[in-house]
C-alpha cells in the first residue's frame, strides 16, 4: 500500500472556535493508482491534498506514505519527503517566472544535492518527455499556458516520485490545452506513475479509475468507474 | 556541511541572478556600504601614505640621536615652566664630550639666520648652522663635492663653510665653488665643500643652509648663544642608556638638586613620532566612527529591502519549499544574496576609497601601493554588514509555511 491514511482529522482554530477541515478521514491507495478526489469549495479537498504532498500536518490520526510513518514528522523532514516522494502540478503552474524552463525542472534536483552536468541532463530529458525540449531556454512568460504546465509537469516528474499530485491542472487552461494535458496525465499514470487528481470538474475526473467525494471534511463516496 | 558547501556557488549563481534581475535597486541598497566603505579606505589609504611619508622622513633623525636642548619639542601642559630655563651652554657641551662614554659622535649647533653675499649675488636669511666636524655623523650630511669641516678646522676656528646644495646653486651660477670666498655679514669664508642635494620635507627645503666651525662663530658673534647639542650613539638599543647617562652629567653640570626636576630637556625622534601616530589615531578613529554610521545605515537599507525581497518572493519560496528546499537553504540563499549585494558596495568602495586616497596623496606628491589591509578591512566590513543585515531576513523567509507562501499573491 502506497498510502495508508487513518482516522485522519485536520482542525483549525479560528476565532476560539474548532474547525474540522477534515473530520476522521480514512483513506488507502496502492501503487499505480489513478484516483481523482472531488468536492465543492470548502469541503476539505485541498486540506487532504496539502496532507497527502506532505505541505501540512494533520491534527490527528496516522498518515504512512511509501511505509513510512510521516505524521510526526517537522518541517525539514517532510520538505526531504516532498523532494523525494512527490511530484506536484498547480492550477496555476507555480514556475519560478525569471527562471527558464530547464532551470525550473531541475529545481528539486538542486536540492538533493545532484551535481550541475547530471541536473542538466536530467532536465533536459524529462522537458523532451514533455515534448518541449526545444523551449528549454524560455522563461514562463515566453511559454503558453499549455507549455507552462508541461513545464510544471517535468519538474513534478523529475525526481521519479512515488506520487503526482495534481491540484486542478488544467484550471487555468482553455479545454483544449487542458485535454492535452490529460493526455499527458493519462500516459503518465499508463507508464506506472500514481496519480492523485484534485479536480470539481467531472468530466477531468473521469479520466481517473477511482473518484473519491468530500463534504463537509468526510468522506461521502469511493468509487471505481470503468 | 560537506553538501552544503559543495552547494555554495549555486547559492551565488542564484543570488547573482536575483540582483541582476533588480539592478537599480541593488545599486542603491549597496549606496550605503559603498560610502561607508569609500570613507574608511580613503582615510586609510591616505593616512598610510602619509606615514610612509612622514616616517621616512622623521627617521632623518636617526633612531639612535638624542638631542638636548633648552626646552620639549613637544610641550604639554604649562609652557610657563620653561619660560625661564637657562640656555644649553658651550661648557655643558665641553662636559658631555669629555665624560660621555656612550655616545659615539656629539655636536654641539648653534643656530642663526644670516645674509650671504659672493660677488654681486646675495641670498638673505639663510640658517648658518656653526658646529663641528662631528655634525656630518649627527646630522648625517655627506659633501657631494670637495670635503666636510675638519678637526683642524676646528682646532684652528678657520674661516671656511660648507654650504647645502640650494645655497650654491643660489650664489654660483657657473662656477665651481669649491676654495672661491663667500661673505657672511660682513666675514669671509672659504667654500670647502658643497653637500648632497636631499629635497625638501613638509613643504621646506633640506638644502638652504650653510655651515660652519663653532669656534669662528664664537669669535665672530659672541658666546652667548645657546645650544643643542646632538649626541648619536651607532647602536639604537643603548639609546635610554645615551639618555641617563647624558641626563646625570648635565644634572651635574648644571648643580641639580637631587628631586628636582630637570632643567634642560633631552629630545629624540620618538617624540615626533609618537605625536604623529596620536594626531592620525584620533583622525581615523573619528573617520571609523563616522565610517562605521554609513555602514549601519546601509546595513538597514539592506535590511529593509532584503524584507520587501522575501515578501515579494514569497510565492518563489513557496515553490522551493514545495519541491524540498529545507529552512537552510532558503535562509542561505537569502542570506548570500545579501552579503553579496553588501560586497559589491564593499568592493566598489575599496576602489572607489582607493582612488580617492591616491588622488589626496598625489597632491602632496606621495605615491602608495594598494594594501591587502584596505582590501581586507573593506572586504571584512562589508560581509560583516552583509551577514548582520541579511540574517533576519533569510531567517523569517526560511520560516515561511509552503502553504500559504504557494498561495500568496
Amino acid at each position: 500500500m502506497l498510502i495508508q491514511i487513518k482516522n485522519l482529522s485536520k482542525i483549525y482554530h479560528l476565532g476560539g472556535v474548532d474547525v474540522h477541515a477534515l473530520d476522521r478521514v480514512d483513506l488507502e491507495i496502492k501503487q499505480n493508482e489513478y484516483l481523482a478526489v472531488m468536492g465543492p469549495s470548502g469541503s476539505g479537498k485541498s486540506t487532504l491534498m496539502n496532507i497527502i504532498g506532505c505541505l501540512d500536518v494533520l491534527s490527528e490520526g496516522s498518515y504512512v506514505l511509501n511505509g513510512k510513518n510521516v505524521s510526526g514528522l517537522d518541517g525539514d523532514q517532510l520538505a526531504e519527503i516532498r523532494n523525494k516522494e512527490i511530484g506536484f502540478i498547480f492550477q496555476t503552474f507555480n514556475l519560478l517566472p525569471r527562471a527558464n524552463a530547464l532551470h525550473n525542472v531541475e529545481l528539486p534536483l538542486i536540492y538533493n544535492g545532484t551535481g550541475r552536468l547530471e541536473r542538466k541532463e536530467k532536465a533536459e530529458e524529462a522537458l523532451r518527455k514533455v515534448g518541449l525540449a526545444d523551449r528549454a531556454g524560455h522563461r514562463p512568460n515566453e511559454l503558453s499556458g499549455g507549455q507552462r504546465q508541461r513545464v510544471a509537469i517535468a519538474r513534478a516528474l523529475i525526481n521519479n516520485p512515488s506520487i503526482v499530485l495534481a491540484d486542478e491542472p488544467t484550471g487555468n487552461l482553455d479545454s483544449k490545452t487542458g485535454a492535452e494535458i490529460m493526455r499527458l496525465l493519462d500516459d503518465l499514470h499508463r507508464s506506472g506513475n500514481t496519480i492523485i487528481l484534485v479536480t470539481h470538474e467531472e468530466e477531468i475526473a473521469r479520466h481517473s479509475e477511482r473518484i473519491i467525494r468530500l463534504l463537509d471534511g468526510q468522506i461521502i463516496s469511493d468509487e471505481q468507474i470503468n | 556541511m560537506r553538501y552544503t558547501f559543495s552547494r555554495f556557488n549555486e547559492y551565488l549563481v542564484m543570488a547573482w541572478d536575483a540582483l541582476k534581475n533588480h539592478k537599480m535597486r541593488s545599486l542603491l541598497t549597496t549606496l550605503g556600504i559603498l560610502i561607508g566603505v569609500t570613507t574608511i579606505i580613503t582615510i586609510w589609504t591616505t593616512i598610510q601614505g602619509l606615514n610612509q611619508y612622514v616616517y621616512s622622513k622623521l627617521s632623518g633623525i636617526g633612531a639612535g640621536t638624542i638631542y638636548v636642548e633648552k626646552n620639549p619639542w613637544i610641550i604639554k601642559g604649562d609652557y610657563w615652566k620653561y619660560r625661564n630655563r637657562k640656555n644649553i651652554t658651550y661648557k655643558e657641551y665641553r662636559a658631555l664630550k669629555k665624560y660621555s662614554t656612550l655616545a659615539d659622535h656629539i655636536a654641539p649647533e648653534v643656530l642663526s639666520l644670516k645674509n650671504l653675499s659672493y660677488g654681486n649675488e646675495e641670498v638673505k636669511d639663510i640658517y648658518v648652522i656653526a658646529t663641528t666636524e662631528q655634525y656630518a655623523f649627527t646630522a648625517g650630511l655627506f659633501p657631494e663635492t670637495g670635503r666636510f669641516l675638519t678637526e683642524p678646522d676646528i682646532r684652528s676656528s678657520r674661516f671656511v663653510c660648507v654650504m647645502g646644495a640650494e645655497v650654491a646653486e643660489k650664489l654660483f651660477k657657473n662656477e665651481n665653488p669649491i676654495g672661491r670666498k663667500i661673505k657672511i655679514g660682513s666675514d669671509r669664508y672659504r667654500v670647502v665643500g658643497i653637500l648632497e642635494k636631499r629635497g625638501s620635507a613638509f613643504g621646506q627645503s633640506m638644502d638652504s643652509f650653510i655651515i660652519v666651525p663653532i669656534g669662528t662663530f664664537r669669535r665672530v658673534y659672541g658666546g652667548h648663544r645657546g645650544l643643542r647639542i646632538a649626541l648619536v650613539t651607532n647602536n639604537p638599543d643603548k639609546i635610554e642608556e645615551l639618555k641617563d647617562e647624558v641626563r646625570g652629567i648635565m644634572r651635574r653640570v648644571r648643580k641639580v638638586a637631587p628631586g628636582a626636576a630637570d632643567n634642560f630637556s633631552i629630545n629624540q625622534q620618538d617624540m615626533l613620532t609618537d605625536l604623529y601616530a596620536q594626531l592620525t589615531t584620533t583622525l581615523f578613529a573619528i573617520v571609523f566612527i563616522i565610517g562605521g554610521i554609513s555602514l549601519l545605515v546601509g546595513g538597514i537599507g539592506i535590511m529593509n529591502i532584503m524584507l520587501v525581497s522575501v515578501t515579494e518572493r514569497t510565492r518563489e519560496i513557496g515553490i522551493r519549499k514545495a519541491v524540498g528546499a529545507k529552512r537552510k537553504y532558503i535562509l542561505l540563499q537569502f542570506l548570500i544574496e545579501a552579503i553579496l549585494v553588501s560586497s559589491i558596495g564593499g568592493l566598489l568602495g575599496i576602489v572607489l576609497g582607493y582612488g580617492a586616497g591616491s588622488l589626496v596623496l598625489a597632491q602632496m606628491e606621495i605615491t602608495t601601493g594598494v594594501g591587502f589591509t584596505s582590501i581586507a578591512i573593506g572586504f571584512g566590513f562589508s560581509t560583516t554588514v552583509g551577514v548582520l543585515a541579511g540574517f533576519y531576513p533569510a531567517y523569517k523567509a526560511s520560516r515561511l509555511n509552503p502553504i500559504d507562501s504557494l498561495r500568496y499573491e
